[in-house]
């Protein structure tokens, strides 16, 4: 195995990622990680209701959840959300990080912390405040039409999303040569021409990937939805949090396994997106 | 082009208000207000239902004070240091490996740590109760051995396992970007003059990368104070964190101002830590450039 260090054999003093405890700590972890996640998935595929000992293979509980109308219309209305909650997020993060970016003015520094906050405040704290903005100064109707209904939910989602596109592209921006913009702007480009047709092409891998982080986000929130979502509006996380609250059961196990299904591959298609850029940026 | 009274510079300042109108409109009316509001309920006393009257009160932050409340955040902080420590624990090696394994190496231990974190944390506790519960697969290990069943789900024990599983990712992710930019000769150094690797790791590195390990346990210690899920989840009925007696105080005993003024507790402690990190960052920078 010379996966964690250079060759077999060969321990250099600061080959750490050799040394047999160390390895052992980081398979223990690994284990810690996995070992539950990994009986969730087993465990929905077994054909008992129990679910206790392994009964034999079956799908019949994604069968079942295929048919439970309650947990797709769950489903689908998360998908939704986290859809609008991403084009959105992309915009406006992307905006963020420009403004901050390439502009100094009065009161950066209080825009660049305000912009930051959603990322650190507690969650419990957004929920409630949520929960009071769009329960009483400005009341979101209950009656809309799908998925009108759902704006509440998903305007609490765009908040805490679109900072995180911001570092995101943001970090991308700081690789920007300049010199490129004003080369376009002296050749005729107008401003917006020039962002248009210079900067966005490059910071077009920190797009692709705040969105895939915002569509994770929006999918993955409990917490905030909780506190604004209405009796009508229940998204996929909500629905199962009803469902683990009462009992544990297959069903359960199932639905978990195809949120946890749709989050790995975007995270997987997002490093994979991510490592191209990097290699690319190494000239590779 | 410069507009000369809000000295907008870097570009036009019809470019600036182009890109940086709609955030700033957004980020005040759906983030500023919201909290705003919440910061002068915390202010205010109950009239109705959902009606506050904000009478400029301080009444519910001494509320906060009262044995019951101060016991609650008391076992929060103690529940949230725990978890830290235990992330410190358990993350330092990890990172340790990440930063001298081989690139391939390092990508696979950042995916390793990184899909469970990306897992949906409603997913990832229920992982946990079913393989912590009376019928799950460790009490069904332990029963052949003849011991237990042990009751794990919905006791303390559970709430910190649940927290420390949840919070990981925070600590080694960054311990792995400070160790990563650690100067290596400093390590051969301390080799080459005599000293084993563990005095090396306590004398050498830790002591260069403490302003990376603060900031990790200040980016761990943080949301493991506010959880809500995973107490709600795994915890018994006296393994309560503040954010589930905000949560009571919104839904079923309906006194906001009391949890608006619970949860701006937990903002002050959050901006707090915050400002202190930001203070610590800067006159780390200051002690790089002399």
């Amino acid at each position: 195995m010379a996966l964690f260090g250079k060759k077999p054999g060969d321990k250099g003093p600061l080959d750490y990622a050799n040394r047999w405890p160390l390895r052992l700590w980081v398979g223990a972890v690994l284990l810690f990680l996995y070992l539950p996640l990994a009986s969730l998935v087993l465990f929905s595929f077994n054909d008992s209701r129990r679910t206790i000992r392994w009964e034999g293979f079956t799908v019949d509980w994604y069968g079942k959840m295929m048919g439970d109308d309650a947990l797709i219309s769950a489903f689908a209305n998360s998908l939704t959300i986290a859809a609008i909650s991403t084009l959105f997020s992309v915009v406006l993060g992307t905006m963020t990080a420009i403004a901050l970016w390439s502009f100094r003015f009065p009161g950066k520094g209080l825009f660049d912390g305000v912009v930051t906050l959603p990322i650190v405040v507690p969650e419990i704290c957004m929920g409630v405040a949520m929960l009071v903005f769009f329960g009483t100064i400005a009341p979101w109707p209950h009656d809309l039409v799908w998925p009108f209904d759902l704006g509440a939910i998903t305007i609490a989602h765009i908040t805490f999303s679109f900072p995180f596109v911001a570092v995101v592209v943001r970090a991308r921006l700081a690789s920007f040569n300049r010199e490129m913009e004003e080369a376009a702007r002296d050749l005729g480009a107008s401003e917006l021409g020039a962002l248009r047709d210079v900067l966005l092409p490059h910071v077009r891998p920190a797009l692709i990937s705040g969105a895939l982080l915002a569509f994770t986000l929006s999918l993955d929130d409990f917490v905030i939805t909780f506190f604004t979502a209405g009796p009508n509006t229940v998204t996929f996380p909500v629905k199962i949090y009803s469902m683990v609250r009462f009992s544990v059961t297959p069903e359960v196990n199932a639905a978990s396994t195809v949120l946890m299904a749709i989050t790995v591959a975007l995270t997987l298609i997002g490093m994979k997106l991510q490592g191209r850029d990097i290699a690319q940026m190494e000239g590779h | 082009m410069t507009d000369k009274t809000s000295h907008i510079s870097g570009g036009s300042s019809g470019a600036f208000w182009a890109v940086s109108l709609a955030p700033i409109v957004w980020i005040v009316l759906f983030f500023v207000v919201p909290l705003s509001v919440i910061w002068s309920y915390s202010f205010g006393r109950t009239l109705g239902l959902t009606e506050v009257a904000v009478t400029g009160t301080l009444d519910n932050y001494v509320r906060v004070f009262d044995p019951v409340y101060l016991l609650i955040f008391a076992k929060s902080l103690t529940f949230a240091a725990i978890t830290t420590a235990i992330c410190l624990i358990v993350g330092f090696p990890y990172a340790l490996v990440m930063t001298f394994a081989t690139p391939r190496g390092k990508i696979l231990l950042l995916l390793g740590i990184m899909l469970p974190f990306w897992t949906n944390l409603l997913v990832r506790t229920y992982a946990l109760m079913a393989v912590m519960r009376t019928e799950g697969w460790i009490n069904d290990g332990l029963g052949l051995l003849g011991i237990g069943p042990v009751e794990m789900l919905h006791t303390n024990f559970a709430v910190v396992t649940g927290l420390v599983y949840v919070h990981l990712p925070f600590i080694v992710l960054p311990l792995f970007s400070t160790l990563d930019r650690l100067d290596r000769s400093l390590i051969e150094a301390s080799l080459d003059l005599g000293a084993g690797h563990l005095r090396t790791i306590f004398q050498i590195v830790v002591p260069v990368v403490l302003p990376g390990i603060l900031s990790a346990v200040l980016l761990c210690f943080i949301p493991a104070l506010g959880s809500y899920l995973t107490p709600d989840l795994l915890g018994g009925p006296d393994s309560q964190m503040i954010a589930s007696v905000i949560e009571r105080q919104f839904k079923r005993a309906n006194d906001w101002p009391f949890g608006a003024a619970l949860s701006f507790m937990l903002m002050y402690l959050t901006l707090a830590a915050m400002v202190w990190r930001a203070w610590s960052d800067r006159r780390a920078g200051r002690k790089e450039a002399h």
